[in-house]
């Protein structure tokens, strides 16, 4: 849309850096003036909380008589918890054996003996790990997520594929989709369709139905006109020439969105438990209850095999062409291996069988703590270091300064990266989280996301420039990048609620680690994109690599670093939010706090809009790369 | 043939519709309603799991008679304190076997709606309360009244209490007149959440092994009573009708008989499973003795309670309905 470099008019010379330092230095004094006054301290009895807590009583008591829940929202919760239960209970009575067979020989099928000798290891860890269980409901759940998912997203990403004003309707509300952190929409979810699997499920599709659209659209986008018009041509109907050209022609790019549907949901079922939603999530979220790694860790590892497992899969089977057959040695050996694992599901014990399972809580407890108390000096003085010098400043700033400085600075900020639209919105999302009264908390969770933004910069920034430069870096840190990105969110809070106990500080160490790999990936890329001539020009000038990173290569990559930036915040709020769970207050734990206790559900339901505004205003903000991708999409190779 | 089969879908819809659905209608309510009237010896119990050991214990032990001595199949959900009332209306919960006084909950799910009934006292006193470590108390006398609370409110300033003094809490969920407490009694703390009972015990054991400040939110039963010396901070005393408005309260937490909440539907159809959950009453020593070896002793919350019942037969062959 605009680039907004600010030029200084030629005549009057004077140097660029004066405008802005002037502008910070009258924001400087006006904070030492005001400071103090016109701040909006939290108040946890404010009448919109109350507003909010009383309409979920009333709810909670119309329930079962109000006509909008007694026949539009109840039977939704009741088709739902349908889905999930039909393929609960189809999962459970094939037993382990079929289970791990049919799954077995499925991956047989969509990518031959490795991804099916994967699977057969992967689903028997389940077992091993002693969460059998739990794995089949977290695998039932995403299998009637997905399954809605698709249902509902496939139709209308071909219809946006097919339909421009479609596609310009649907991608705002699926860019405020992709931006709403996943934390924010359970207290919603919870005050209209109660608490439990159907809950669960549909919390699980809300996240999980954007790529799905997206990407469908996309495929249908990408067929070829030429194909189009020479079906159209033929005298073939319009319904005919989707099904006979565009759908065969972008089966394997809609292959991808059955992948990112399933990563999506499979990140969300863990939060979805804060609803009660079963399966592996509940024994994270026990493991963080007790402070005990010992209990997450194999709950961690189930879902992250469950992950790679079905990505791989359905990886293989978007990479397949479209006129690739399955071989009849692999039919015949997917076919064997399904009938065997049913067969052995009626000759088995129903149970996975308790001799089989390794229960290493208790080491991993002891490693957890012997880690805790040999490092202890070195965590300690780094959060403590960060906390007082970084945070606790910072947060004081921020809480201290009056509103109105504050509005204008972003509104300044925003005009300055953005352009007009996007500053216009950033002030309108931050004076509506002044009215709905959280101003301070959301201050604070901005803190916290501006100190984890910034390491996540620099940390990303260093090691891309390191990977642009050298080959052997890149190769060595690719595989990592991509494990990372394939990992659920919250095992990041793993290692560390290990290493820093519950504080804040746990949550930007976890939301650094989240958020680095795709800046470091958005980095490297826009360095290499850099123009070959340019960089060779500026070496023939005599540049040293210094001044050709400084001079040329970080300029001209300044779009992709802002993009990088611009992600970076939208994941770091998202994980920071997460973060109420282990130590970091604000925002986030308000949304922890509204469904811990009836009386605060006001105020989480109202943290949760908040943190939606909030992550829109930090997205505006930052919005200045002129074309917009999606935040948290992968990139899939 | 479809405009039959068109018309007769159509009917069935609208006789479903006319009903509309209620929470409670579960997906699966015509198969559930036959064996309804006459439960199973292998039926299925949900006890939810609050989190903190103590709850475990019980939680365990019952589970235990229940599968080992009645046949029943236990599930033991991990739900917070206030949802779990909600999971009676869903079906998500049957029992709550520890529940601490909760009387707006009572009011709300006993009296209004109905979802809910008592089953007695589990037998355990409970109390909550502001503790410090025994050293704080024999170094300042005086600190344990509430009233010289603001003049150390700086030895308890951590990264985390924003300059103020740091009252430590525990999981979000408990039971709680924190807030209320430092702005009504004006103390100069900052609530500070460890996030878990595991965040309180850790904190306390060292503060009191390595002498450091530390004012926390804890409760008795509780094992660690009997490992790690702590003093109680005396609250203005407990008055009948003092923490009725929650707002206002500032006062300490009264001593609670816990007691045990079941679904309406369990209580009615739940057979000889309700019988043991109601008759099931315990002292703190044996619930601390469960939850010690479940925290310390490396157990299992089964092994704890195959343990426990495994010495004392007397105790729980009365709780057994005949």
């Amino acid at each position: 849309m605009s680039s907004t470099a600010v030029s200084t008019p030629r005549g009057l010379r004077v140097p660029r850096w004066v405008a802005p330092a002037g502008i910070a230095a009258g924001f400087a004094a006006a904070y030492l003036v005001f400071r103090g006054t016109g701040t909006l301290p939290h108040d946890s009895e404010a009448p919109q909380f109350a507003a909010v807590t009383e309409l979920r009583e009333w709810i909670d008591d119309h329930r079962n008589d109000n006509p909008v829940f007694l026949y539009f929202l109840n039977y939704v919760r009741l088709f739902v918890g349908g889905v999930y239960g039909a393929f609960h209970a189809a999962l459970t009575a094939l037993g382990w054996p079929g289970l791990i067979g049919v799954t077995g020989a499925l991956a047989w099928l969509a990518g031959g003996r490795r991804i099916a000798a994967a699977a057969v290891a992967g689903f028997c860890s389940f077992g091993v790990l002693g969460l059998w269980e739990s794995s089949v409901e977290t695998l039932a759940l995403v299998a009637a997520a997905v399954l809605l998912s698709l249902a509902i997203g496939v139709p209308l990403g071909v219809w946006a594929g097919l339909s421009r004003r479609v596609h310009r309707t649907v991608t705002p509300v699926l860019d405020v989709m992709q931006i709403m952190p996943t934390f924010a929409y359970l207290a919603p979810l919870a005050l209209f369709f109660h608490i439990g699997a159907p809950a669960g499920t549909i919390a699980t599709m809300i996240y999980a139905i954007p790529p799905a659209i997206r990407i469908t659209a996309l495929a249908i986008q990408q067929v070829s006109p030429t194909a189009v018009e020479a079906s159209a041509s033929l005298g073939a109907t319009r319904a005919q020439t989707l099904v006979k050209v565009h759908l065969p022609l972008a089966r394997s790019t809609m292959a991808l969105a059955v992948n990112q549907t399933i990563m999506m949901a499979l990140s969300m079922v863990v939060i979805a438990n804060l609803i009660n939603a079963p399966g592996l999530g509940s024994d994270i979220i026990l493991g963080l209850s007790r402070a005990q790694v010992g209990i997450m860790l194999p709950a961690g590892v189930a879902i992250v095999v469950m992950a790679m497992l079905l990505d791989r899969m359905t990886v293989a089977v978007a990479r397949r062409g479209p006129h690739s057959r399955i071989g009849r040695a692999r039919l015949a050996g997917a076919g064997a291996l399904a009938v065997a694992g049913v067969a052995l599901g009626f000759a088995l014990p129903r149970e996975w069988p308790r001799a089989l399972t390794v229960d290493l809580a208790a080491e991993i407890n002891d490693a957890v703590l012997w880690a805790e108390t040999s490092w202890y000096g070195v965590t300690t003085f780094v959060k403590d270091t960060t906390s007082y010098l970084l945070l606790n400043p910072l947060e004081g700033l921020f809480t201290s300064a009056p509103w109105w400085l504050v509005a204008a600075a972003v509104l300044l900020v925003a005009w300055r990266v953005s352009g007009v639209r996007p500053a216009l919105t950033a002030l309108g999302c931050l004076l509506a989280i002044a009215l709905l009264g959280t101003w301070e908390h959301a201050m604070r969770t901005m803190t916290t996301v501006a100190v984890a933004v910034s390491v996540t910069l620099v940390v990303g920034l260093a090691l891309g420039v390191a990977a642009a430069r050298s080959a052997r870096w890149s190769a060595v840190q690719r595989p990592v990048l991509d494990a990372a990105q394939t990992m659920p969110a919250f095992v990041y809070l793993l290692p560390a609620l290990a290493l820093f106990g519950t504080t804040r500080f746990t949550a930007i160490f976890a939301s650094i680690v989240y958020a680095v790999p795709p800046v470091v990936r958005l980095v490297e890329e826009g360095i290499r994109n850099v123009p070959g001539p340019v960089v060779e020009a500026a070496v023939s000038a005599g540049s040293t690599p210094g001044q050709l990173l400084w001079k040329v290569q970080l300029p001209m990559a300044r779009r992709a670093i802002l993009l990088a930036a611009n992600q970076g915040i939208v994941m770091t709020l998202a994980m920071v939010v997460v973060g109420g769970l282990v130590g970091a207050g604000a925002l986030g734990y308000d949304v922890v706090l509204g469904f811990s206790q009836r009386t605060d559900f006001g105020m989480g339901f109202i943290a949760g809009v908040a943190t939606v505004l909030l992550g829109v205003m930090l997205d505006r903000i930052t919005q200045g790369a002129d074309r917009r991708t999606s935040p948290h999409q992968r990139t899939v190779t | 043939m479809r405009i039959r089969l068109l018309a007769g879908l159509l009917a069935l819809g609208l006789a479903t519709a006319c009903g509309g659905a209620t929470v409670e209608t579960a997906p699966s309510a015509t198969a559930a309603e036959g064996s309804a009237s006459a439960p199973a010896p292998a039926g299925t119990v949900k006890i939810a799991i609050n989190p903190w050991v103590g709850y475990e214990a019980s939680a365990n032990v019952v589970a235990y008679l229940l599968r080992n001595e009645l046949g029943y199949t236990v599930e033991l959900p991990e739900i917070k304190e206030q949802l779990a009332w909600e999971g009676f209306e869903t079906g998500d919960v049957d029992v709550i076997i520890e529940n601490w006084g909760h009387p707006d909950l009572k009011k709300q799910f006993i009296e209004e709606k109905r979802t809910a009934v008592e089953a007695g006292s589990t037998g355990n006193k409970g109390v909550i309360g502001w503790y410090i470590p025994k050293w704080m108390a024999d170094e300042y006398p005086d600190i344990t009244d509430w009233r010289n609370l603001n003049k150390y409110a700086g030895l308890f300033k951590t990264s985390e209490s924003g300059g103020k003094g740091q009252l430590l809490f525990g999981d979000p969920s408990y039971v709680s007149n924190e807030a209320a407490l430092i702005k009504n009694l004006k103390l100069d703390f900052k609530i500070v959440t460890g996030g878990s009972e595991a965040a309180l015990i850790k904190g306390a054991q060292q503060a009191q092994a390595q002498k450091k400040p530390l004012l926390f939110y804890f409760w008795d039963p509780h094992w660690l009573f009997s490992k790690t010396e702590l003093v109680r901070v005396k609250l203005p005393e407990w008055t009948e009708g003092c923490d009725a408005d929650p707002k206002k309260v500032a006062c300490d937490y009264p001593e609670m008989d816990l007691d045990k909440i079941v679904s309406t539907k369990f209580a009615q159809t739940g057979g000889k499973a309700y019988e043991l959950v109601k008759n099931f009453s315990w002292t703190n020593e044996d619930q601390n003795a469960v939850a010690d070896d479940m925290t310390n002793g490396g157990m299992t919350g089964e092994e704890a309670a195959k343990k426990w019942v495994e010495a004392n037969p007397a105790k729980w062959q009365a709780w057994i309905p005949r």
